[in-house]
């Protein structure tokens, strides 16, 4: 298990990286590094403690903090959502921001079972195949799978490579925008 | 569903909040209702089974709100989405 400890540490280490600061309330600061704790504990990944998470990693991949909407919001409000990351101005003036969610409905959408429970019961149809074959099975615990189509990702400006749904907003190596990354298509042949 | 009814001497208003049990503005959302002794009933979403998540989930999408955390809904028809004083202020009266 995670302790608060690691959980500040690693986010102290990325807003140094990144030029930011971690929110300026001790107090609300204590209540995200918790959260994120939590989740890390449940999930196995340090989803934001401001949304609500899938369980499935493909689906919620996007709101592992630090969240692919962190650097445009931000750049925009001066803050994430959640206000964990804030910029120096927020920072010093300690005026936490109003800041609107950017993620995608239909990403949020996830969260709430129609997908989930769609791959759930798919795989709960097989199970009961295998179950009527084998009379002594056991029930067994079956986790959703995601229907997420990944794919690879490269920025034409680094050559960073990346496996997932959508490119991210911001490269996290150069900073080039979404705009910057290309998919890479591949074939696979056979001979002989 | 798991809700839970926090009583309160102000029951002036019908008070739901949808809540996370890992956010910080909702924990603050109810401490904010808890000073001000307004009586609500709150779910903490995250914790609830998926067929309670499904129907959370058209309850907020019917009342207008936004599929964030916390939204409050206060006597079935206003709904806020986020910490917010001053709205939480003039919307109950407090």
């Amino acid at each position: 298990m995670i302790t608060i400890e690691q959980v500040r540490r690693r986010a102290e280490g990325d807003a140094k990286t990144y030029g930011y600061y971690l929110t300026p309330q001790p107090e609300l600061l204590q209540g995200f590094l918790e959260g994120l704790k939590t989740n890390e504990d449940r999930y196995g990944y340090p989803l934001c403690p401001c949304r609500l998470a899938s369980g499935v990693y493909d689906y919620d991949r996007d709101i592992i903090c630090p969240c692919d909407y962190r650097d445009p919001d931000v750049a925009q409000y001066g803050s994430c959502y959640c206000r964990l990351y804030v910029n120096k101005e927020v920072y010093e003036s300690k005026n936490l921001p109003e800041v609107p969610e950017r993620r995608p409905i239909e990403k949020q959408q996830r969260a709430y079972g129609s997908q989930a429970t769609t791959a759930t019961q798919a795989m709960s149809q097989e199970g009961k195949q295998t179950a009527s074959t084998t009379p002594s099975a056991t029930p067994q615990i079956i986790k959703p799978q995601s229907t997420v189509k990944k794919k690879l990702w490269y920025c034409k400006q680094c050559g960073y490579v990346v496996y997932r749904e959508d490119p991210p907003f911001v490269c996290p190596i150069c900073k080039a925008k979404k705009e910057m990354f290309a998919e890479i298509e591949s074939t696979v042949e056979f001979k002989g | 569903m798991n809700i839970s009814k926090i009583s309160g001497k102000n029951s002036k208003h019908k008070v739901f909040v949808y809540a996370l049990s890992t956010c910080v503005w909702c924990k603050l959302t109810k401490q904010f209702l808890n000073d001000n002794s307004i009586q609500y009933e709150f779910v903490d979403v995250d914790l609830a089974d998926e067929k309670d998540k499904e129907k959370i989930h058209e309850t907020i999408q019917n009342k207008g709100g936004m599929l964030s955390y916390p939204t409050i809904i206060v006597d079935d028809n206003v709904v806020i989405n986020g910490f917010r004083k001053d709205k939480l202020t003039e919307v109950l009266e407090i």
